[in-house]
């Protein structure tokens, strides 16, 4: 597990992309139809970078975030997460990529609501055998780093909106992943609550994560590194903030 | 190893949360297994009752009765009597290999005084053999014949156990006198209760026993009314019977085949039919019992669906977080064991309760008692095991199927 480096340093993108994505295309076969919702993706993420994937409804976001988050895998082209390559893997392997290799942070915050947080935020560490003593280190100190630390027994349907999506962070924290993935972190939020969520996302950033955020939100979407803009399944732009 | 503690923690939480259906599906499980152990516990314990009352007749003996002949042979017309005394008998022991014990019976109804009563008794002139032949055990103190009363025609008796209880009543009869046709007897020895559902002369617990030679001296009687013997080994009953058959047949001159000649009763083959009866019966039982189980079994695939639908969006959270699909499918399989197992421990628990309680019904002596042997019980949960695997594989698989995408948008 490699421990977060420098905080929003210049990528080194040419060297090793942590992710590189090529002519990638999905396809839905609803076996009338075939909807083709991306289609000749190529998209180079460097440790390090905060990126931001936006467009409007149907472009083709939430399929890209399956696809970089190994919950899905693409009809055609290669995907390779850290020089290996994942379209060929079984659903097993797909598993153990997701939990080592990134952290999900969802827009309906996807806590199992009959569990205290702390074990919410355990349960990725169940699925990766980690020992037991460290398990409880590891919550204790994600859930520190997120600001619940006083609310580990608290079931999430206790917590607010705000907190509830803090504890799905630091779900999405404890395994160490080399990327954290999140889709509408800050949909379901009031304003304040939603500032919070992205002053929590630019220190992340800052202590060395690779984050990729699928965002409307435009305030969160400034914030970050890189912006990418997607239309009918196809990257339109890719901007460098402050480049 | 923990990620099944907390499955099964959530599970405790999932059946709680679903406490009536949990509880009938589970009573579900019960019911069929008390239902296939209990029956086939009482089809073993009936069988056994079977196998103990006609033992009371004896161990696989063959019973053989001369009469007339119905056959013409070798000149002979039919019609013939066929008389046989204690020569025939030496004969057997000597010339028939396959004999194992061999005993004349002669029978006579005779005049029995006992002080101021008199009574008219069934009496059988026996040799010592028969006591073993026939299950007739004595009661602790007594004796049955031996050798030397048939060598020296002691006048000795040997008491059934009603008979004795009528004549003696709580009193003990061995060393006791009676007069038997007359003459002077010791009583040796009385006959330990038993279970007899079948017989070819007398109730063995009415009647009274005296050695063969005793008999003929006292009586005058040449010939016997029956003999009875085993086989050496007892699969080889017929081939025992047909020596039997064919040596008599060879001295006093009648067809082998003649079934009229000398009556035969083979008890083995009633054995034999019984145990094929039995295991055809406990078979019957056995698939009863197997198919209410079997119901119970797609109540808990049944109940495991329900949860699956239930926690489908839980499922895809918990894939996206890195469960395997072998996790998945692993859990809901061991949840699926779990219930099955508690609804199979209560259920057995049931049946060894009511094995227990049976007794005190008293019908002991026509039904048996049922009994949980350790291989019905291993039998039971084998098949347990196996209702459960199938109830909860198909519901299991259908979860580790489970698109994570899909599913945690339910």
């Amino acid at each position: 597990m490699n421990e977060p480096r420098h905080g929003g340093a210049e990528p080194d993108v040419a060297a090793s992309p942590l992710i590189r994505m090529r002519d990638i295309r999905k396809v839905y076969d609803t076996g009338k139809i075939q909807v083709e919702a991306l289609r000749d993706v190529a998209l180079d993420v460097a440790s390090g970078e905060f990126l931001a994937v936006v467009g409007p409804s149907g472009s083709g976001k939430s399929t890209l975030m399956n696809l970089i988050g190994c919950l899905d895998t693409p009809t055609a082209g290669s995907y390779e997460l850290r020089g290996e390559s994942v379209a060929g893997m079984n659903r097993a392997q797909l598993a153990e990529i997701r939990n080592r290799r990134i952290g999900f942070v969802f827009q309906s915050f996807n806590l199992i609501p009959q569990i205290s947080t702390y074990e919410n935020v355990e349960m990725p560490l169940l699925f990766g055998r980690v020992a037991r003593r460290r398990r409880r280190e590891r919550v204790e100190e994600v859930l520190a780093r997120v600001g619940l630390a006083d609310r580990m027994e608290h079931k999430p349907t206790e917590l607010s909106g705000g907190q509830m999506q803090r504890a799905a962070i630091a779900r999405a924290l404890a395994m160490r992943p080399d990327i954290l993935l999140a889709d509408e972190p800050t949909g379901n939020l009031d304003s304040t609550s939603g500032g919070d969520i992205m002053d929590l996302f630019a220190q992340l950033w800052e202590q060395g994560h690779t984050m990729i955020v699928i965002t409307h939100d435009t305030a969160l979407s400034r914030r970050t590194s890189r912006r990418i803009e997607l239309h009918d399944g196809r990257i339109t732009s890719d901007l460098r903030n402050g480049a | 190893m923990s990620w099944m503690s907390s499955s099964l923690k959530q599970l405790f939480r999932d059946l709680r949360a679903q406490r009536l259906r949990t509880l009938l599906t589970t009573l579900g499980i019960v019911w069929g297994t008390v239902a296939v152990s209990l029956l086939l516990a009482f089809g073993g314990g009936f069988h056994h009752q079977l196998k103990k009352n006609s033992a009371g007749l004896g161990n696989g003996i063959v019973i053989a009765w001369p009469s007339l002949t119905s056959m013409p042979f070798e000149g002979l017309g039919k019609g013939r009597p066929i008389r046989l005394d204690e020569e025939d008998i030496r004969l057997l022991r000597q010339g028939a290999a396959e004999l194992g014990d061999i005993s004349s019976e002669y029978g006579e109804t005779l005049r029995l005084q006992l002080g101021p009563k008199t009574l008219a008794v069934d009496t059988a002139g026996v040799h010592p053999v028969f006591g073993e032949m026939r299950n007739m055990i004595p009661q602790e103190g007594g004796r049955f014949i031996n050798a030397l009363d048939m060598l020296h025609k002691r006048r000795v008796a040997f008491l059934g156990n009603d008979l004795a209880e009528q004549l003696f009543g709580a009193g003990d009869p061995v060393g006791q006198l009676l007069r038997i046709h007359g003459s002077p007897f010791t009583i040796v020895g009385v006959l330990k209760q038993k279970n007899q559902d079948s017989s070819y002369r007398f109730r063995d617990k009415d009647m009274l026993v005296i050695p063969a030679t005793t008999m003929q001296a006292l009586t005058g009687q040449k010939y016997m009314d029956n003999f009875v013997f085993t086989a050496r080994d007892v699969a080889r009953t017929q081939e025992a019977t047909q020596e039997v058959l064919e040596i008599l047949a060879g001295k006093h001159r009648f067809d082998p085949r003649d079934k009229e000649a000398l009556g035969v009763w083979d008890t083995s083959e009633m054995a034999a039919f019984f145990d094929t009866f039995m295991l055809a019966f406990r078979l019957f039982l056995g698939i009863i019992g197997a198919l209410t189980l079997v119901v119970g079994g797609i109540g808990v695939s049944n109940i495991m669906n329900v949860v699956v639908e239930e926690r489908t969006r839980e499922i895809g959270i918990k894939m996206a977080l890195g469960a395997r699909p072998r996790g998945v499918l692993g859990q809901f399989l061991v949840e699926t064991l779990i219930i099955t197992a508690a609804g199979g421990a209560i259920g057995l628990a049931i049946t060894f309760g009511l094995c227990r309680l049976f007794p005190a019904f008293g019908v002991t002596d026509y039904v048996g008692d049922p009994s949980l042997s350790p291989g019905l019980a291993l039998g039971t949960v084998a098949l347990l095991g196996a209702i459960g695997l199938v109830a909860g594989y198909f519901p299991a698989r259908s979860a580790a199927r489970l698109d994570p995408v899909v599913a945690m948008k339910m």
